[in-house]
């Protein structure tokens, strides 16, 4: 079970916004789904998770990549060949 | 020598987000054949929004692995299809620009998330396109529509270029009118590609073989169980005889972990698509931030803005699967869940050669049909398994229910695409 706070907390952290309005639809759904993953919870957690994973790495050589023009094509605001972006402070 | 190909679709079924009115094609394997590209798939030059307001307007500037590799073998991708919004749904109905409908019945979904490029092949609007499929996306609409799907083994089809949702599961696959045809665009897509690091050098270049004499086949009873529709189990049993006809040997098993195996899925792909939407917060690509605002809040308007429900009710759900203290109760038990999904997978694997059975619990669903997200989910039950396994799955229309196409799912060994390609040919050539 979520609560709407709950909901109201993740939406923040994810930056996804959220309305009044939708915050009894997105609990409703949400403690739905939730609850369907409580099957989980009867899992046996002794078992140890035993496959390998490893990195594969190239040498850290400069390969061909998007032109400065290429890579600001797409952005909302540019200026003077950087991203705009909103301010942080 | 370029040759010049036009096309201008009758698409009353809204399978095309983009289409190319005159398209440029060359000599190769595949000259002149047209391939309709799912929308999450970067095309140099083409709009590329995977169904998202979030990237109307986005012109990628490279190609996706494999439209550089169609492009040299000499396809003519004719168009963008329609999908769910970043591949997250079942039916194509969480496009934001509007559902695709079923060609065989268009008060009906085409399935999802690669609505478009199935319903496209399946009314004929091209020859052949591709999907990705993260939990089921290329196997569902083939089997709604009628047509043949194929996931790739994981690691068989490079990823560069498609907008990831979740990187672990989802794999590019081909899908066609026939296995023949599926098979030659495998050829081409297939292979290593050093810009994917989880690529491996398995390059595709088989011809179907119509002989499965001796050849064993698994069935998992699960797959016949709850949630099932009983006339579509029935469908698919009578397809199993058809292959016993043929000469395979069918025994039946048990999988334990089908009871975890959809909460295993649905917390992995949440949590995996809540990191990797993090990127579409309007700065490199997006219809552009109000910069007056604050970081939080003008990121927040964006995506509330862009995306769609279905797309932040998953955020929502990741963020949670993944935040300090519900880590342990969710994300780490999915992970116990998959290794038994893998588990069950190579200890059948280890006395057949594949695993058959049906690839949804039931025929295209109505539009409008699951409008609860748990309802929706549950529909992806069997088509999840060989995603968390990273098995490779292909679906093969295998009859009717109510004029509706029904989909036999056959799921293979590790990296043995082939034999259940071959699997898939030797009941096609039977006919339905």
């Amino acid at each position: 079970m979520v609560t709407a706070e709950d909901v109201r907390k993740v939406a923040k952290l994810a930056d996804v916004g959220i309305d009044d309005s939708e915050i009894a639809e997105f609990t409703r759904q949400c403690s739905g789904v939730l609850e369907y993953f409580e099957i989980l919870d009867t899992l046996d957690q002794n078992q140890q998770l035993y496959r390998e994973r490893y990195n594969i790495l190239r040498e850290d050589e400069v390969t061909p990549s998007l032109s400065q023009e290429e890579s600001l094509q797409n952005a909302g605001q540019t200026e003077k060949g950087f991203f705009k972006a909103p301010r942080v402070m | 020598m370029a040759k010049i190909l036009s096309f201008t679709p009758d698409d009353s079924v809204h399978a095309f987000l983009t289409t190319i009115p005159e398209v440029t094609y060359g000599e190769g394997p595949l000259s002149g054949v047209t391939v309709a590209v799912k929308d999450n798939i970067s095309t140099k030059g083409i709009e590329t929004t995977c169904a998202s307001k979030i990237l109307k307007g986005y012109i990628p500037p490279y190609d996706a692995h494999v439209v550089a590799l169609l492009k040299d073998a000499g396809a003519a991708i004719v168009g963008k299809t329609n999908m769910d919004e970043f591949g997250m749904g079942t039916t194509t109905e969480n496009s934001a620009f509007g559902p695709t409908l079923n060609p065989l019945d268009k008060n009906r979904v085409p399935g999802g998330s690669s609505g478009g490029s199935a319903a496209a092949v399946a009314s004929g609007l091209c020859d052949v396109a591709i999907g990705s499929d993260t939990g089921g996306s290329i196997r569902c609409p083939a089997a709604f529509c009628g047509i043949v799907g194929l996931k790739p083994t994981y690691g068989r089809v490079s990823r560069y270029g498609l907008i990831a949702y979740a990187n672990s599961l989802e794999q590019i696959g081909p899908m066609a009118r026939d296995v023949k045809t599926l098979s030659r665009l495998y050829s081409v897509i297939a292979g290593h590609d050093p810009r994917d690091a989880t690529t491996v050098n398995k390059p595709y270049s088989h011809e179907p073989s119509a002989n499965i004499e001796g050849l064993k086949i698994g069935i998992v009873e699960e797959f016949f169980g709850e949630g099932v529709n009983p006339r579509v189990a029935e469908v698919v049993k009578e397809a199993l005889a058809t292959l016993e006809s043929l000469g395979a040997v069918v025994k039946s098993y048990t999988m334990p972990s089908m009871k975890y195996a959809l909460s295993a899925y649905y917390v992995t792909c949440t949590s995996e698509a809540s990191s990797n939407l993090a990127r579409f917060d309007g700065v490199r690509y997006g219809p552009g931030l109000d910069s007056a605002k604050s970081w939080h809040d003008a990121y927040s308007e964006q995506r509330k803005e862009g995306f769609g429900k279905e797309v932040r009710r998953r955020i929502i759900l990741g963020t949670f699967s993944l935040a300090a203290g519900y880590y342990g109760r969710y994300y780490q038990k999915a992970q116990t869940a998959r290794q038994m999904v893998r588990d069950d997978f190579e200890r059948i694997f280890r006395d057949v050669d594949v695993i058959a059975g049906p690839t949804m619990p039931d025929i295209a669903f109505r539009l409008g049909e699951k409008s609860d997200p748990l309802q929706m989910y549950l529909a992806d039950i069997l088509t999840v398994p060989a995603n968390l396994a990273g098995v490779p799955a292909i679906s093969v229309p295998c009859g009717k229910i109510d004029s509706m196409p029904v989909g036999l799912q056959i799921i293979g060994k590790y990296f043995d695409d082939e034999k259940i390609i071959d699997t898939a040919f030797a009941f096609e050539q039977e006919g339905v």
